[in-house]
Order: structure tokens, then sequence, then C-alpha cells
């Protein structure tokens, strides 16, 4: 580990990356995310890649499409309005299997909504976002640390399986300031070889690489859906990721990923100090879903607490990995608005009267 | 070691990066910090804040409810915030903006003229850090000379001159408090 800094969110994100080596970032200015931009407009050029503001999110992800096709190490980012202007591009980057790693620093919605935090674009991340069956590999940092640490997992993961990964923060987690280390990260190391698929060029009559997402004929875009279908078993299988705190002995179980994940962790302390067993689950891959560990948890909760930014999303997949095994209860706050720590506690206590410990 | 403290009030009086030094400073002996600044509309010319964790443990949330301390430089911060410290814990204010005192009695309250002594030492923008030092000598998180390595760092080096001034105003707020 390097010695520590104090940094936003953003910059320490956008550092992470042009330290894992990315050499192009394609993207739009947009709050609260343009900290990242800016830091990538002063910083990635001078350090051996190409910085590129596009006129339009639409742009950027397209860039982000052809820079990826040539076998180079490429990211975006953008915040919610800008993430749904790049569906198209990403669901064509998903299909075509190109690697990229993606950011959106969410922003209250819908519409052009507010520029305070959220978590309203859980579906529209874990879900595919735009047209098809597709998938993107989901993480969700809750610091400046992950903000940075997440970056050399992303890069490593959407070389590994060929997919779009995206990193799902939140405007709190882009604007704040904590203390971060970037840890070693050696370029070389980490390095995949995509030259047997990559479109730089035919020399010495090799085969012809084509990269397209337009497949006319059906069995062959079957084959193509049952490929990527065996492919996302597989990410699920492999790279489920969470953090458990304090679930051993617990009654109530919250689960809650990124900003509120935190302000969950307040409410533990809070509720502990009134001797109630509280843990927490925390998902840091979006998808996979950490649903087998849920499962697992069930057996022996009382009751389960999904705390989110946003009207009740990631509560559907609590529900769909538990089923009626317990009871799940939410609460939330939506448009900007943060869950404090003493209102999560109150939801604490309802539900324990309710599950009747 | 836990002290969590909002500081608010108006655009361009410091308060953000008040915060932001204090952070540093924190960070540079080893403490636990977070520092979440309000980014929203009221940064185009209304009241601006920032939320400021410094810990011996771990942070858990930097989103918090209530507040040890309350450092207030206008009035609506006041009256957004007074409510919103623990009992028992202080609220400092700068007396020359605030003209409607708080009024609770279960906490420690602290009226420092620091825009009046910015003035008469010379530089009305050293008023927040008169402030740093009134509520430092109360609750002396980090040193003095933390705070100076932190403002080497946080200021741009174009501003360096500003560097003494900064710290006469530290040491001034420091002896204005009783």
């Amino acid at each position: 580990m390097g010695k520590k800094l104090l940094m936003k969110g953003n910059e320490a994100l956008a550092e992470a990356a042009i330290r894992a080596g990315v050499k192009g970032y394609f993207g739009y200015p947009i709050t609260p995310q343009s900290e990242l931009l800016e830091y990538m407009a002063t910083n990635l050029d001078s350090r051996g890649g190409v910085f590129l503001q596009a006129e339009s999110e639409v742009a950027a992800i397209n860039m982000v499409y052809g820079a990826s096709g040539t076998g180079t190490r490429v990211m975006t980012s953008t915040s919610s309005p800008g993430f749904s202007l790049m569906q198209e591009g990403i669901s064509y980057m998903a299909c075509a299997e190109l690697p990229c790693l993606l950011v959106n620093v969410v922003r209250g919605g819908p519409g052009l909504g507010t520029i305070q935090p959220s978590q309203g674009d859980y579906f529209q991340a874990v879900k595919g976002g735009g047209h098809g069956d597709y998938k993107l590999i989901v993480l969700a940092p809750n610091s400046v640390q992950e903000m940075a640490d997440l970056v050399y997992l992303g890069f490593d993961l959407t070389d590994k399986y060929r997919n779009p990964v995206l990193i799902l923060a939140d405007g709190a987690l882009g604007q704040m300031m904590e203390s971060v280390e970037f840890p070693e990260y050696n370029v070389e190391e980490h390095f995949v070889d995509h030259s047997s698929w990559t479109t730089v060029g035919r020399e010495n009559g090799r085969e012809q690489h084509y990269i397209t997402s337009l497949h006319l004929l059906s069995e062959k875009m079957e084959e193509i859906n049952v490929h990527l279908q065996d492919k996302y078993k597989k990410i699920q299988e492999n790279e489920t990721r969470f953090e458990s705190i304090q679930t051993e002995d617990a009654d109530i179980l919250i689960v809650a990923f990124g900003l509120s994940s935190r302000s969950s962790q307040k409410a533990l302390e809070l509720a502990r100090e009134q001797g109630l067993k509280v843990g927490i689950l925390r998902p840091i891959t979006l998808f996979p879903f950490p649903s087998d560990e849920l499962k697992h948890l069930a057996n022996s909760v009382k009751g389960i607490l999904v705390v989110e930014m946003n009207a009740g999303q990631m509560v559907e997949d609590v529900r769909l990995a538990v089923g009626s095994n317990v009871p799940v209860d939410f609460y939330g706050r939506m448009g900007g608005m943060i869950p404090q720590p003493d209102e999560i506690v109150d939801k604490i206590k309802d539900l324990y009267k309710q599950v009747k410990i | 070691m836990n002290e969590e403290l909002i500081i608010a009030g108006f655009g361009g009086q410091g308060v953000l990066s008040m915060g932001m030094t204090l952070a540093y400073a924190g960070m540079v002996e080893d403490k636990q910090i977070t520092w979440f600044p309000s980014y929203g509309p009221e940064m185009r010319g209304g009241t601006a804040n920032c939320t400021v964790i410094v810990s011996d443990t771990i942070v858990s949330s930097p989103i918090i409810s209530t507040y040890d301390t309350a450092i207030v430089l206008n009035q609506p911060s006041l009256e957004k915030f007074e409510s919103k410290v623990k009992p028992g814990g202080t609220l400092i204010y700068e007396s020359n903006t605030v003209l409607n005192p708080p009024t609770r009695k279960d906490i420690t309250v602290y009226a420092i003229p620091a825009a009046i002594e910015a003035g008469k030492i010379g530089n009305a923008k050293t008023m927040n850090m008169i402030i740093l030092g009134a509520f430092l000598s109360k609750k002396p998180l980090v040193s003095v000379k933390s705070i100076m390595e932190a403002l080497s760092k946080v200021l741009p080096e174009r501003n360096h001159h500003l560097l003494p001034i900064n710290e006469k105003a530290l040491k001034l707020g420091m002896s204005l408090i009783k």
C-alpha cells in the first residue's frame, strides 16, 4: 500500500483507473460525477492515456465500444440521466462481449431529478438496463477506499469475462472525502491478451475478426444468447462478493449496499448499545447477488430489514432469495434523501415487535 | 475519541475549507476521518455545510442525524442545526452574523466575534481559522502543527504566503474562548 491521501470518491476512482492502466476515457460532464471527468482531463494524457470529452453520452459510449474493439483498457463515467442515454451502446457491448468499465454516480430521479445521492438506478444496473437479455457485473462501493479498490477488481473482471462491468456509486460517495491508500497494482501482471478477437488490422493472412451485435439468423442469435447465459451463470458461481457484519448472533438482519450500508452500520452500533442484536449483510456485487448467503442467513435470523435510497428495488431480490422463510421489511428514502441512522433504528424496533422476539 | 461535527454558513465564508483542513489534519495524525459536503443548489449562493467526523476507530457512517458540535456562521444555519446538537454538546457561532443567539440550555454555547477579529488582523477571510482555533481550544482533536501541515496541502501553492496569517488567526481564535 502507498501513503494515505485525502480525496473525494470521484477523484479516488479516477486515480485508481489511471494506476490500473486505463488507456482511454470518454465521457461527458454531469453532476455529481464531474470531478471524475475533470481528474481524467487533467491527468490522463500526461500519464499514458487518451482523455476525450465527447459531445454527448451517446457518443461517449460508442467511443468506448470502438476503443474496446481494439483490446484497449477503456472506461466512461456518468450520472443517472447520462447512464440512461448510454443504454443502447451498453446493450451492444454486452452482446459483442466487449470489456469496459462503466461508472454511474447515481443521483435522484426519475427524470432530470436532483443532483443529490440516490440508489434509484438499482434495477437499471442489475437487470440489464438496455434492451435484450444481458447482465452487467455490478460492483457497489461504500467508501472512498472502495471507490478505488473496486476499479482494479472491475478491470480484472471485465477482461476475464469479456463483459462490461459497472461501478454503481452515488452522489455522496462521489463527493465525500476520506483517506485512501492505493494498493500496488502491476499493470503488466494483470494484462489479458485479447488479440484473438480484436480488430486492429489484419496481418499475414490471419482469419478475419468481426465484432458485431447484429445476427439476423435467429439460430445464430439464440446460440449467442445461450453462450451469454452460460457466462452469467459462471459469473454467479465464481464472483459473488459480500461483507457480513455481526451476523453470527443477529436476530434482525439489515441488507444494504453502498451509502445506505454506512447509515445502517451506524444504526447497528446504536441498536447494539440498546441490546438489540442486529447484523448486516452488505452485497458488494449486486450482480451476481449474494442470494445463497441470504438463504443461509434466513435460517438463523428472525426478520430482515432492507434499507435503500429508493422506493424498494433490491428488496425484491432479497425476497426472491429468502422466499417466505422470514419476514422481509423495507425502509427507503427517495429523491436524494438519505436514510438516517436513527430512522433505521426505529424501523428495527418496529420489526422486533412484529416478529415478537 | 469520536467527534462528529457540522460546520455551516454562507458559501464563501470558508465553511467547506475549514472542515477539509480539520479532516486533513486528522489524517496527518493517523485518525479515521470523513468529510461530507453539501454540494447541491445551496452551494450556489445560499447556505453551505459539511459534516466532519474525526475518530480513533473506523467511521461507520458519514451520514449522521445529531452532532457533538455545531459550528454555525449564519442565522439560517443556526435555525437548522441548533436542535441537532446532542444534549451536552457544543455550539459555536459567529456573533457578528448571528443576531438571534441560540436558546438551548442543555448544550454549551460559545459566541465568537470572529468577523471583527479577522478585520483587526487585516484579512477578513481568516474568519474561519479564528473559529477553528476557538473550537480546537475547547476540543483539541488535532494539534496546531497538524492544522498548519494540512493548510499547506489544502491551500494551493500560490496562496502559501497566507500561511502565517492563518496561523495567527488560529492562535487568536484559541485565545478568544474562555
